[in-house]
């Protein structure tokens, strides 16, 4: 069983061209959605098929993965993504935002500022913002050609008629370098302000819908909006329960069946390492770290 | 004829190699005007020079057809290289070139030949690659756009003198436009359609 049965990184060389050539003219056009001939992935579509294989063509066996999903490492999807890497290039993989040189993420950013020497991989089920707006890809492939994004305005402002505020709170679009709308895919729009003049590259990979595209580094990222409606971020207005953020995503976690609920960060290294570093939320149950940080102590 | 053993050789290790010299371009083409270096080393054919025989042994396949300046399309033995390797075919027309190897500036013919890419698909345009007298010395250039932290400068010495002056067409392109990818014996720099240069002089 020691043999490697696969090539490194899983897919075959002529895939990581055909890949590579598609990143880097994701990169020249910034928001400009690349076709690309994706594969069949050893996991369903809906798994990140599409990230895997951006993933796959930019790895090395110098790089440290480290793969969320809805912030955390610890979910199925995210184990096994970083398994199946472990497993077919043998890279290191982590859990620590900071030691990562590539992430592949799920629908969030980091709380964590990511750096210059990182790659953020999104995995990407709708690349086309206006798709549910116009179905027809030789339409909106024109629109697109046209900068003609009326439409995208009109919905935002729709949100705005009916219920007074812009009801869209993922997926929010976004206009990359002034030029084309984006999808930044299903983050909440918490996120979308980290997407701006991100230091790291960001790669988006849609293995169904075989488009791969980009946003480089340094690079105007401006969420759509209107002068009398500008565009907020959302968050539950609580800390975190385990770390006491205040600025941090929170996920709602139901705690019975009677209502009661708590406030945790999404993004489970930044709450772990805030509760390492000695932060308390109203709710923290960790006495072992506690005692353990305490025998540190003394 | 030649045989087999004749030809310059590709890389030791087809698969890790092609990943390096990829991550090297890939961090070329995401920061425009930072010089990357190619470590993996291959065999060189004619004119061209390791950092270019790398990229072509990473990014051409039988997908992409090449367009060779008349220096490179002269040469038996690069035309063999390419043609073991990478088996990516030569053809004439460089308007629908997927890459075109420019081994000395002054050879550039003009850009508008190349494919430009539509406004529907501005990704289906020609990366031009030019191997460069120097990407660490020359006169001085100033470089905007995505991928750059406020201004990055670059010391090249390039051909055609005005090459950057001729970029200049990206900017009423775009999104149509041709992406430059300049070759220094290892080192590497891209210009993405994207990135503004201005001169400094020397």
């Amino acid at each position: 069983m020691n043999a490697p049965a696969y090539n490194f990184a899983y897919l075959d060389e002529q895939t990581k061209r055909m890949i590579r050539r598609a990143i880097l003219k994701a990169i020249a056009i910034p928001g400009y959605q690349v076709p690309f001939a994706s594969r069949e992935m050893p996991m369903p579509y809906g798994w990140g098929t599409g990230g895997v294989q951006v993933t796959a063509a930019i790895l090395g066996p110098q790089d440290v993965l480290k793969v969320i999903d809805q912030g955390s490492d610890d979910t199925t999807n995210a184990i096994s993504i970083r398994k199946f890497f472990a497993k077919t290039a043998g890279v290191a993989t982590t859990t620590s935002t900071i030691d990562a040189t590539v992430i592949q993420t799920r629908h969030r950013i980091p709380e964590t500022g990511l750096h210059a020497n990182q790659v953020l991989v999104y995995q990407v089920p709708i690349p086309e913002p206006l798709r549910f707006l116009e179905p027809r890809e030789t339409e909106t492939r024109r629109m697109h050609a046209l900068a003609e994004y009326g439409l995208m305005h009109v919905k935002l402002y729709e949100d705005i008629a009916r219920f007074g505020h812009i009801a869209t709170a993922y997926a929010y679009p976004v206009k990359v370098n002034a030029r084309y709308v984006m999808d930044p895919s299903p983050t909440p729009k918490f996120d979308n302000p980290k997407m701006d003049n991100c230091p790291a590259l960001q790669l988006f990979g849609a293995g169904r819908e075989k488009r791969i595209y980009a946003i480089p580094p340094y690079t105007q990222v401006v969420s759509l909006d209107f002068e009398d409606h500008p565009f907020e971020p959302y968050r539950f207005n609580a800390p975190c329960a385990l770390c006491g953020a205040e600025n941090s995503y929170l996920d709602e976690i139901v705690t019975d069946d009677k209502g009661s609920r708590m406030f945790v960060c999404s993004d489970t290294d930044y709450c772990e390492g805030r509760q390492a570093a000695g932060h308390h939320g109203a709710m923290s149950a960790a006495p072992y770290k506690d005692k353990a940080q305490g025998e540190a102590n003394g | 004829m030649t045989t087999i053993a004749e030809l310059p050789p590709g890389f030791v290790d087809k698969v890790l190699s092609a990943q390096s010299t990829f991550r090297s371009v890939m961090d070329a083409m995401a920061r425009p005007g930072a010089v990357q270096r190619i470590v993996p080393m291959a065999g060189t054919a004619g004119p061209m020079m390791r950092g270019m025989a790398a990229i072509a042994l990473t990014l051409f396949d039988h997908d992409t057809p090449l367009w060779l300046d008349p220096r490179m399309a002269e040469s038996t033995d690069v035309l063999k290289w390419l043609k073991f390797h990478t088996g990516a075919p030569v053809i004439q027309d460089s308007s629908i070139a997927a890459f075109a190897l420019i081994s000395d500036g002054v050879l550039l013919p003009d850009l508008q030949r190349f494919a430009l890419g539509t406004n529907e698909y501005p990704d289906r345009s020609t990366t031009v690659i030019v191997q460069v007298e120097s990407l660490d010395s020359g006169p001085s250039f100033e470089l905007r756009g995505p991928g750059i932290d406020g201004v990055a400068t670059l010391q090249a010495s390039v051909k055609p003198f005005d090459l950057f002056e001729l970029l200049r067409i990206n900017e009423t392109l775009f999104p149509r436009g041709i992406d430059v990818v300049l070759v220094a014996d290892d080192a590497v720099v891209a210009i993405p359609r994207t990135t503004r240069v201005t001169s400094l002089g020397v």
